[in-house]
């Protein structure tokens, strides 16, 4: 019978049944961070446990790393024990700590597609909603609750229950300027901010065969934001070719035999979906928030609705999102004044992001009203931006450059808006106090985007701004 | 690991109104900078709570209803849709939690936050949409009476007042059999789990 590669994935990994009717499910590759492990470990220990497949966990640290300094001890105390207690947690268990003095730390989301830790075929879990961006890589990868980390610490399994998975496909090519983070902010403005729960999203079509593996994570990276746990596209030769080569990429003799396998996982023609939605790549244009949910979006050249053109159901919290705003229905968000830009996260902080804007940043300068930063994701990635020169352009533009971290995307660190700022940010969620200031506000989009507002200190279209 | 059974919760509830209430709102990034949970009920929908200039603002969960609530450590929330969309922070559940509620009621759940509810012995049940209205107005208009979120049969009552629920047959069942928290059940097959590594090339190191 054609199986999905959910359905693969999942039959590979099942442990058994358990009573209450869920899965067992084996988890082949858990990776951590110091904001939701450290209550699992004080669980485990509580419990006498060990950790079951140490060599399986992978830590970094990326939350609270502040991203302008670069020695320790941190200025911030709070940041400092955070690092300190999973440095001790790792070393306790013999867990492999990409810590900041390696060259290696990052965005946890980061950092395992950059040592060839996540693979095709494979089962992932880590304490943090955005764990389904390993989805680029043909993998079926949840973020977990601190309890659920301790599960996974303590056996190497979950106790889940299948995802129904819709078929997402996008095809044909995405016109000058629009970019995969347009193609998810579209996907959640469509399908809506619940309408993945219980499914998982596999993402197909041309867009997505032609797509770098970097753009496949910006888009599955979100899929949390549609509401569904997990999202992934099939693995096919650009996988390999982007896992080739990788620390933890199988060796020479394992290499071929580890292709064919991932081959195999790959969704078979003929398979049945529980749903299948298309869209036509042509008709996206750059896409940008205006709420307080990622669904709350609208093409740059577009109005913001009218209160009475939304269902009924989506007025309340549309009315709560104009008021927190400070946006008016029915108006044109383009030409909104921005304070802060953001360019960043582990939607959109990797190198071909970096790249892309550089591109049309050379002989720009940042607004004299915008605070501007840019935070390679991680440390690899900064180091080789540096190595291109990408640095220099960013900061004679008038950009900060920084440090490895999730920085300004959630502000457990120093880096957060200020009063009702608004923050023009290539980031994930736009949340109410998302960005550290309860009244601060925060406008998704591309990173070119971000670019274009850095320059012009306004939301606009950067199809215009660059020339594009 | 000996747990309670939670057939059913009964208390005081509190309607906490709004569609997409994400686990940033329950509990804001910046009570994330901790080693260990303690102390985060306090915190529960801090910045819904209190205003930018440090004063309190008119919302349910500083109601006298809230803090009656709080002071019995139990007590039933009444949520709109996807409520807890977002992060995977426990936080949220457990700030909930902390702070006095046992049960939520609601439209729908975001699938990380139901679990790590459910994870806790705390049932997240869902009515339809007329029902959760006319619960709703129902414990407001009512605040001194009982709400019964029965996971057993399925029911929510509140006074002569009761609506059909649903919740996932998995939660139920680790609910009512005092599993519901899964760690002895995943300790069990410790043996299958040797066995399934085996098979996956790339746990073995291949």
């Amino acid at each position: 019978m054609a199986k999905t590669l959910f359905q693969k994935v999942w039959e590979a990994h099942t442990v058994r049944q358990l009573p209450n009717g869920q899965t067992q499910l084996f988890i082949g590759t858990h990776l951590i961070h110091e904001v939701t492990s450290p209550q699992a470990f004080g669980m485990l220990r509580d419990l006498g446990l060990k950790v079951k497949y140490p060599q399986r966990t992978f830590a970094t640290v990326d939350h609270i790393v502040p991203t302008n300094e670069l020695k320790e001890p941190y200025s911030d105390p709070i940041a400092q024990e955070m690092i300190e207690a999973l440095r001790k947690n790792t070393k306790d268990f013999g867990i492999r700590f990409f810590d900041t003095n390696t060259g290696t730390q990052g965005i946890v989301h980061m950092v395992g597609p950059e040592q060839g830790i996540t693979q095709p075929g494979t089962t992932i879990a880590c304490g943090d909603s955005h764990t389904a961006t390993h989805g680029a890589f043909g993998a079926i990868a949840f973020g977990i609750g601190t309890t659920q980390v301790r599960d996974v610490l303590a056996t190497q399994t979950l106790a889940l229950s299948p995802l129904k998975v819709r078929r997402i496909e996008v095809n044909g090519q995405l016109s000058p300027g629009v970019y995969a983070k347009d193609v998810i902010l579209h996907i959640i403005r469509v399908l809506g901010v619940n309408g993945g729960i219980g499914y998982a999203y596999e993402y197909a079509g041309s867009t997505f065969d032609n797509f770098s593996l970097e753009e496949r994570m910006t888009v599955c990276n979100m899929s949390i934001e549609g509401g569904a746990r997990c999202g992934y596209v099939n693995p096919d030769q650009k996988t390999f070719d982007y896992i080739k080569g990788k620390p933890y990429a199988p060796k020479a003799a394992d290499w071929d035999a580890a292709v064919a396998r991932w081959q195999s996982f790959a969704s078979d023609a003929g398979c049945q979906y529980d749903d299948v939605v298309k869209f036509n790549a042509a008709e996206i244009r750059p896409t940008v928030t205006w709420g307080i949910t990622p669904g709350q979006a609208v093409f740059i050249d577009e109005k913001m609705p009218a209160l009475e053109t939304l269902n009924a159901a989506d007025r309340a919290t549309a009315e709560d999102a104009y008021k927190h705003m400070k946006l008016a229905p029915n108006t044109a968000i383009k030409g909104t004044k921005v304070d802060v830009c953001f360019l960043g996260s582990c939607t959109n902080g990797r190198i071909s992001d970096l790249r892309e804007v550089a591109k049309y940043l050379k002989g720009r300068k940042v607004s004299a009203s915008v605070k501007a930063i840019v935070v390679p994701g991680s440390q690899l990635t900064a180091i080789q931006a540096v190595h291109e020169g990408l640095d220099k352009i960013y900061i004679e533009a008038g950009f900060e450059w920084r440090g490895a971290g999730c920085s300004m995307c959630l502000a457990m660190n120093p880096d957060k808006l200020v009063g009702d700022q608004l923050c023009a940010s290539s980031s994930n969620r736009n949340f109410k106090g998302r960005q550290g200031s309860q009244t601060g506000r925060t406008v998704l989009m591309s990173p070119l985007m971000v670019a274009a507002a850095a320059i012009t200190g306004q939301v606009t279209d950067a199809r215009e701004v660059f020339k594009v | 690991m000996s747990l309670a059974k939670v057939t059913q919760v009964k208390g005081l509830a509190l309607a906490v109104p709004g569609d997409d209430i994400d686990t940033d709102r329950i509990i804001p990034a910046r009570f994330l900078r901790c080693v260990t949970f303690d102390g985060l009920g306090e915190h529960a929908f801090r910045d819904e709570r209190t205003g930018p200039d440090g004063k309190e603002r008119a919302h349910p969960m500083n109601s006298p209803q809230a803090a009656r609530i709080a002071a019995a450590k139990q007590g039933v929330m009444v949520v709109g849709f996807n409520f807890g969309c977002g992060s995977s922070r426990e936080h949220a559940p457990q700030s909930i939690w902390r702070f006095g509620f046992t049960a939520l009621v609601g439209g729908s759940f975001a699938e990380i936050f139901f679990g790590n509810s459910t994870t806790l012995g705390v049932p997240c049940v869902t009515l339809s949409k007329d029902d959760l209205a006319e619960c709703d107005a129902f414990v407001r208009a009512h605040p001194d009476v009982e709400v019964t979120v029965d996971v057993q049969n399925l029911l929510v009552t509140a006074g002569a007042k009761s609506w059909k629920a649903s919740i996932a047959a998995s939660a139920r069942d680790g609910l009512v059999n005092g599993k519901w928290d899964p760690i002895a059940d995943l300790l069990d097959g410790a043996t299958a789990v040797d066995q399934t590594a085996g098979t996956l090339a790339y746990v073995v190191g291949k």
